[in-house]
This record gives structure tokens, sequence and C-alpha cells, in this order.
């Protein structure tokens, strides 16, 4: 792990840095949005992240419940806030995208308003956890929320088909074709397929810190730290 | 796998069943109340009386446009029905006729008094190059 570290952060700070500048700077500019569209680099890769991390959350929630691993219980806890955070940056941007597109920086449609319950979402798992003393309570209690919560991915997914919305409808699909011109499609891939791996650096900087942190009594972290 | 971690699965499947299937049922009553916008057909089906406030949404109609000074007048169109809006104050730079459209105001003898004119973009991204072939 400790070797394997260095070369998932470097590559994927590489193709996110890289990602990033041919998004800004190489690509075309959009025939109805202009300029303004480039938001679409960190605004996609964060939204997909924000949801990607919570099912992540949720399928090692499981493990924790079914297996009683532990490992698997530190992993959902020091997602939560790597979550809400990743999440926040895809409000945020969303918000910078929505005043020259739209007009208006806030509007209560089914998508935005969905991702703003993941967000809190995402802040309630964390205080439910740290309101407890118990380790193995708080554990229990935020890998059934984190479960029951899964519901709305989907829900956040199919917002824009199920119900009129300011957001557009998905350009990416898996069953059509990408409306999205190659041309800024592949920088797009790139900055997705970038951030996810810095993100999965913070998550398993985080999880080793939170290893730590339950662990603190035992001889091996003494020996460590 | 061993009768105990079986019995944990089946109850997680059952939680996230129960769980997800009330939350589904729960959208499912709420339905269109969750739709951000009428659109012009469902304004004239739905009966709704003057001077409530409603969010309309559509594509302004080709050729509908009219500036007077700061006023603007255009027409949402779902391509079945249609709405005429009246709005004064400042639109959208992505306004424009043959675009979408969401707006926000009061129902007025079958007219909008708009409050305020949004603009809808599509899932579609291309060069402005690309666009004039």
């Amino acid at each position: 792990m400790n070797r394997l570290y260095p070369w998932l952060l470097y590559i994927s700070l590489f193709i996110y840095l890289f990602a990033i500048i041919w998004g800004l700077l190489f690509t075309p500019k959009d025939f109805v949005q202009g300029h303004s569209y480039r938001i679409i680099y960190f605004h996609v890769p964060a939204s997909f992240v924000a949801q990607s991390l919570y099912a992540a959350m949720a399928i090692s929630s499981a493990v924790f419940l079914i297996w009683r691993v532990k490992l698997a219980a530190y992993l959902a806890r020091s997602i939560a806030p790597i979550g809400a955070m990743v999440t926040f940056i895809a409000l945020v941007s969303g918000s910078i995208w929505g005043i020259p597109t739209w007009g208006t920086w806030w509007e209560w449609d089914a998508r935005i308003t969905s991702t703003l319950i993941l967000f809190i979402m995402y802040l309630g798992l964390i205080s439910l956890h740290n309101s407890f003393n118990n380790f193995d309570k708080a554990d229990k209690l935020l890998a059934y929320l984190a479960i029951i919560g899964f519901i709305q991915i989907p829900i956040i997914k199919k917002s824009v088909d199920w119900w009129s919305s300011l957001h557009q409808p998905a350009s990416i699909t898996i069953s059509d074709k990408p409306s999205i011109d190659p041309s800024m499609l592949y920088p797009l891939f790139m900055s997705m397929i970038g951030f996810a791996g810095l993100v999965a650096c913070l998550v398993i900087l985080s999880s080793k810190v939170q290893i730590y942190i339950r662990e603190k009594n035992k001889s091996w972290v003494k020996d460590h730290v | 796998m061993k009768v105990h971690r079986k019995k944990r699965l089946i109850n997680i499947l059952l939680l996230s069943l129960l769980s997800g299937s009330g939350i589904l049922m729960v959208l499912y009553a709420l339905n269109s109340n969750l739709d951000y916008f009428f659109t012009p057909s469902e304004l004239i089906t739905e009966e709704i009386s003057d001077n409530r406030r409603v969010k309309v949404g559509g594509m302004v109609l080709e050729g509908s446009v009219d500036r007077d000074n700061t006023t603007i007048n255009f027409t949402i169109t779902d391509y079945s029905e249609t709405v005429d809006v009246s709005y004064t104050g400042i639109v959208p730079d992505l306004f424009k006729e043959g675009s979408g459209v969401v707006v926000l105001g009061y129902l007025n003898e079958g007219k909008l008094d708009a409050e305020k004119v949004l603009a809808k973009h599509d899932e579609n991204y291309m060069p402005p190059a690309l666009k004039e072939k």
C-alpha cells in the first residue's frame, strides 16, 4: 500500500491537471454557452464522485454489517466527510454555472434539491457517528443509515428524467451516443478519472487516520506513530 | 455463507427493500408536485386559476419575441399549445428564439405576467464550427 500510494497520487494528479489544462485552454467553446460551459470540467467530476462515494460507503457499510469487518466501518466513516466536501464542490460549481446559463444560482428543481439532500445526508451521518462515545454503536448506526440512504442515488440520477427540471438531462448515458462532441468529451473523461483518483488518495489517507484513532491503544500503533 | 451472516444479509436486504419502496411510494404519490414547471398544455388542462403563481417551461416560439424598451413579449410553446408571456427586466444571455425557457409569474386572463425568466439549456455540447455545418 505504501509503495502504491505515491503512484496513484502522482498519476491521478498528472491526469487531472492535463485534463483541466486541455479542457480550459485547448477545447473549442460551446455553440450555445460559449466559454462558461468549461465549468463542466469541475462540476461533472465532482457530481459523479459525490454519488460514487456514497455508493462505496453504502457497500462498505453492508460488508461491515454482514461480515463484521471493522476496516469496512472505518472506511465508511472516513468516506463521509470527503463525500460531503465533494458534494459541496458539485453544488458550488453548479451554482457558478447556473448564473451565466440559467440566470439564477439556485432553484428548487429536483436535481439540485436531491443533491442538496445528499450533502445533508453526509453531514447527518458524520454527526450521528460523532454523537456516540461508543464506536461500536456509532459504526452500526452509520452503516444502517448509509444503506437506507442509498435509495437517493438512483433518485438523483433519474431526477432529470422523472420530473421536469431546470437541470438538463444526462449527456453521457450507457445506452446512447454521448451528446457531447468528442473534442470536449475526452478531456471530460480524463478529468473524471483524475479527480476520482485524487479523491481515492484522500480516502486512503483519511482511512489511515481513522485506523490510528480506533486502534490507538494497540501496541503496533504506539510503535508506529 | 454461514447461517448468522446469511441472516444479516437478508435483514439488510429487507431493510433496504422496505425503506426503498417506502420512499419510492412517497415520490410516486407526490409525482407531478415534484415537477419544476408546467408545460403550456398542462397549464390548459389543469385549469389553473388566475392570480396563482406558476412556473411555465417550454420553447420560445420562433418569431414571437417582441422587445419594447425593457419590456419583452414572447410566446412559450410545447409544440401543441402556447402561452403568451410579458416580462420587464433583463433576460439571461442564453434566452433566444427556439431555445428552452422557464418563466415564473402570475396568470392573468391566460397571459403570463413574468417575474423571472430563466434560460434552460439541453444536453448537447458542441463547438460552434460543427453547428454551422
